[in-house]
């Protein structure tokens, strides 16, 4: 089982980019981390989700 | 009492800082004075961030902004209808200066973008305090990549009417804190409203000032 921003998900196996593209999330707003580490954006493709896994998914919204 | 001229000298550094030692302890005002802390941006969240760190004596405030002060910005952000049409970074400095003159202040009236984070080699602490969540994303990924022993609290989630109590500072990895509700974009009907945008950038001056005292609990 994975942890994606708190909520259990079978997302092991994909890799970040494939998570991403089964949500609703705009890529160019969200920054992703993975145990504590941010996944740059460049690796989005290439990071694969594995079991045991926690994934925080921060998506901004505008204002300031 | 005697009428006030206008002219009286201002307290003395030694003056200023017994004050503040006086409110937070010695050795606290010891390291707010030896933090470096940028302000990305100096909207409604990044003035009011930089006038708190300011009053609390953060000792370096790098301040980062390409705009001028526009008419539209007075409803929530701190500049005085005077300082409408200046760059924003020059207005912040002056606010600053009057408020806290034993600071150093730093501006770079600059755009960031993916390019020039380095630009913030020398800050302890980066606030992001944009208003765009592209700008915002890019600022949070670039400095937690480029810079991962450095410190991020950003901001997502402030517009609108809502209650002031949805708004909270988030833990979000050792390095990256979140403020905000999370969910209310400046798009909405509302928009940006003071009161609001001020408890969101308050969050966020407070765990600046929380980091500097070595407790990284939001």
């Amino acid at each position: 089982m994975v942890k994606i921003n708190g909520q259990e998900s079978d997302a092991a196996g994909m890799t970040v980019s494939q998570y991403i593209s089964t949500t609703d999330y705009n890529i160019d707003r969200i920054a992703v981390e993975k145990n504590e580490q941010i996944v740059p954006k460049m690796q989005y493709g290439t990071t694969v989700i594995e079991d045991g896994d926690t994934i925080e998914i921060v998506s901004f919204v505008g204002g300031g | 009492m005697r009428i006030k001229s206008g002219f009286e000298p201002i307290p003395t550094r030694e003056e200023y800082m017994e004050s503040l030692v006086k409110r937070h302890g010695k050795e606290r005002q010891e390291r707010f004075l030896n933090a470096k802390a940028a302000v990305c941006g100096l909207g409604g969240l990044g003035s009011n961030i930089a006038v708190a760190l300011a009053r609390a004596g953060v000792g370096t405030l790098h301040l980062i902004d390409y705009d001028c002060v526009d008419l539209s910005n007075v409803n929530r952000q701190q500049y005085m209808l005077s300082q409408v049409g200046k760059k924003k970074t020059d207005a912040m400095k002056e606010i600053i200066t009057a408020v806290n003159p034993y600071i150093k202040v730093v501006t770079d009236s600059v755009k960031i973008s993916g390019t020039n984070l380095s630009l913030l080699s020398e800050d302890d602490i980066i606030c992001e305090a944009f208003d765009g969540a592209e700008q915002k994303a890019m600022l949070v990924n670039g400095v937690l990549e480029k810079y991962p022993q450095k410190y991020i609290v950003a901001a997502s989630g402030m517009a609108g009417m809502y209650s002031a109590n949805d708004i909270r500072t988030r833990k979000i990895t050792n390095h990256f804190f979140l403020c905000g509700d999370g969910e209310s974009d400046a798009d909405g009907d509302i928009g940006l409203v003071a009161a609001r945008v001020m408890v969101c950038a308050a969050h966020q001056a407070h765990m600046v000032l929380r980091i500097i005292d070595g407790i990284y609990d939001a």
